[in-house]
């Protein structure tokens, strides 16, 4: 694979780890099973969108969509998903739900036409890496995709907070009694993986637009990353998003036919093997 | 009795009762409206396009006040949800329960194709302004689906080949959505661009929503070839153009596009990334003609956006129906005459600013312009015609019955000729 191909694979990689670790933070850690995150996604690009296009500035733009985002977090988590309990099939039909409502609301307000958010004019153009020219603006979204993970990283193994989630994880009973409120840790767990599905919209819908139905894609990706990752683990989402990054590239340069069956026949066959994914851990309960 | 001959026989007991019933429902009917059924997407991935659909369709019939012929017109719209399933259960409805003496719409191919079935064997006139599928006016027509003010995939792309050769293209390769109205397209354009002694040098073909089109864009660049044409719809253009800037090879390598590709519903949203790209088709919004002009101006002020295909094509196609109705005195009971009158018709004064009439198996023969995107003096870009080919027939110049002997344009067949 030529490294223009490769750069192709690690920048869709990158995009894709931004999503999918804000997936495995609710859908692993949490255990809920957000099938809205794919929706939150195409909403915060479009948030960012209407922000960057006003205000001319792209980090307003992701600031407002990640913010934006955790705020309808808060509404689902809070005001619907806090009723529904650990009942996974009615948090599958919440969110799905909710997914719709969103949806329609984004194709009332801003139409079905595809939209690209503006980029600075810093990160316009090309530049040479390895020998190929290679655009400015993926580049900082591979960037961007290293900082992530280096923060999440940092964050879940190296902060109170970080271990708190993770004892909460594990025990939430036990974290309770010891003085911990683990519902707010677990909430603000939720706005941060919402965030970063935002995050995740703006930055793709400047190099891959945003259009009805692009959540759905997108969330097919996210839960294919961290089936293969391990529910849960960074690493593994981390490892994932490279293998349908790269994949995904792969399949379209040399089986364009079977874009789609290169991603999802390993994965399968993955599954058959190693059920849990890649780093995945079997839970006590 | 076998089923064939069963519904033989049926369908002949049923035109004789449908015939004794006629006096009293041509009674009935002249006093009451000329009931038009609308199915368009305003759900689901092509929703944008759905929309405007509506608006050409309700821009027209504003215009002449919802009378034609004397008679008022009712326009009853369903969401076919971008689903053949969907738009086969709303065609039922607007048929059997909704009493539409027509269907009008549709814009994806496989919701046509599912109503066109249908009103096969209902015998309801269905005009298709959109759906582009080739063989609905070629080697499978239907007597009454009729594509009004409407194109045939490969009809454009034929001339496209032949304009190709005159620009001293020796190679080219294509890039193209995997589905029939892609491969249609692509095989007009390869067909007559390699008889004419060009030479494709690759295809490619890619599922619909690709979201990243660095793999092809990155195999393109290595090509060495003098233009690449690109067909490409909906979001898959907006980003193909972003992208094929992105990377660089605007301003390297001439990137033509099918006349989806830089339509307005696509380029309204872009800005100079989407300069310079030629493409073929029979309307052109950035058209100098008078009537283009003041169809273009009014439809901007009224809906506030430059008219894309759809708008256009809906405008255009129900104004082609009132036409015909015109003719016959509103009298859209009587099927036949009304479907006689339709084919017959020559359509004026439609934006095109052109007559246009239809050939013997029911497609529009078009000057087709071969346009660019250029810059407006507002800063929003739009497609000027550059040269035109008059009279363009959907068999361009082969002989209809040698050319329908050939099979349809597929991924396996794009009629190369080999060197």
């Amino acid at each position: 694979m030529s490294a223009f191909q490769l750069l192709n694979g690690l920048t869709y990689a990158a995009l894709l780890f931004v999503v999918a670790s804000g997936f495995t933070l609710i859908f692993g850690l949490l255990r809920i099973v957000n099938l809205a995150h794919g929706a939150l996604y195409l909403l915060g690009g479009y948030i960012g969108f209407a922000i960057a296009t006003r205000t001319g500035s792209f980090a307003l733009g992701g600031l407002g969509a990640m913010a934006a985002i955790a705020a309808i977090g808060l509404v689902l988590d809070q005001g619907l998903l806090r009723f529904v309990g650990d009942n996974e099939l009615r948090q599958v039909l919440l969110t799905l739900g909710f997914a719709f409502v969103l949806d329609d609301m984004a194709l009332v307000i801003w139409g079905g036409d595809s939209f690209t958010v503006p980029i600075p004019q810093m990160l316009k153009g090309g530049m040479r890496v390895f020998g190929v020219y290679y655009p400015t603006y993926r580049l900082f979204v591979l960037a961007t995709g290293v900082v992530v993970f280096a923060g999440l990283w940092l964050l879940l193994n190296h902060t109170r907070l970080g271990a708190l989630i993770r004892a909460g994880v594990d025990d939430a009973e036990m974290v309770e009694a010891s003085g911990v409120n683990i519902r707010r840790v677990f909430l603000v767990t939720f706005l941060l993986g919402s965030a970063l599905a935002g995050l995740g919209g703006l930055m793709g819908g400047a190099f891959l637009s945003l259009y009805p139905s692009a959540d759905a894609e997108i969330l097919v990706f996210s839960l294919a990353i961290v089936i293969i990752g391990g529910r849960g683990s960074l690493v593994g989402v981390g490892v994932g998003s490279l293998l349908v990054g790269l994949l995904n590239t792969l399949g379209q340069v040399m089986f364009p036919e079977l874009a789609y069956f290169v991603i999802f026949g390993p994965m399968a066959l993955l599954l058959a093997f190693r059920p849990l994914g890649l780093f995945g851990k079997a839970t006590a309960a | 009795m076998d089923r064939r001959q069963f519904l033989k026989s049926s369908t002949a007991l049923a035109a004789v009762a449908g015939a004794a019933a006629m006096p009293w429902r041509r009674v009935r009917a002249q006093t009451g409206p000329i009931k038009i059924g609308l199915l368009t997407p305003l759900t689901g991935v092509v929703a944008s396009g759905g929309k405007e659909m509506v608006e050409g369709v309700q821009f027209y019939l504003e215009s002449v006040n919802y009378q034609i012929a004397g008679r008022k017109v009712e326009l009853v719209i369903e969401d076919d949800a971008s689903n053949p399933d969907t738009a086969l259960q709303k065609a039922r409805r607007l048929v059997e329960q909704g009493n539409c003496q027509m269907l009008i719409g549709d814009l994806l191919a496989n919701t046509g194709l599912a109503v066109a079935n249908y009103v096969k064997g209902t015998g309801t006139p269905y005009f298709i302004p959109i759906i582009a599928a080739d063989d609905l006016t070629q080697r499978h027509r239907i007597r009454n689906v009729i594509r009004v003010a409407g194109y045939s995939a490969s009809a454009f792309t034929h001339p496209f080949g032949d304009w190709c050769l005159k620009q001293g293209y020796k190679k080219i390769a294509t890039i193209s959505q995997d589905y029939t109205f892609g491969h249609e397209q692509c095989g007009g354009l390869a067909q007559v661009f390699t008889e004419g002694g060009g030479q494709i040098v690759q295809q490619f073909w890619h599922p619909l929503n690709t979201a990243d089109f660095s793999p092809y864009l990155g195999q393109l660049a290595d090509l060495k070839v003098d233009a690449i044409f690109a067909m490409e719809t909906g979001a898959d253009a907006t980003r193909f153009i972003q992208q094929y800037a992105s990377f660089g090879l605007k301003g390297k390598t001439p990137l033509l596009g099918s006349m989806n590709a830089t339509d307005q519903s696509v380029i309204r949203t872009l800005g100079e990334e989407c300069d310079g790209i030629v493409s073929a088709a029979h309307f052109a919004e950035g058209s100098d003609n008078p009537v283009t002009r003041k169809f273009v101006k009014e439809y901007e002020a009224k809906y506030g956006k430059i008219p894309s295909l759809y708008g256009f094509s809906m405008y255009s196609g129900i104004m082609w129906v009132a036409q015909a109705l015109e003719k016959i005195g509103g009298k859209v009971e009587d099927r036949d005459a009304f479907i006689d009158a339709v084919l017959k018709t020559e359509l004026v004064g439609s934006p095109l600013g052109k007559t246009v009439k239809l050939d013997a198996y029911g497609n529009p023969i078009y000057d087709v312009q071969i346009r660019k995107t250029v810059k407006r003096a507002d800063g929003k870009y739009w497609n000027v015609p550059v040269t035109s080919y008059p009279g363009v027939s959907q068999f361009w110049k082969y002989d209809p019955e040698t050319y329908m002997k050939q099979p349809p344009y597929s991924r396996t067949f794009q009629g190369i000729k080999k060197a």
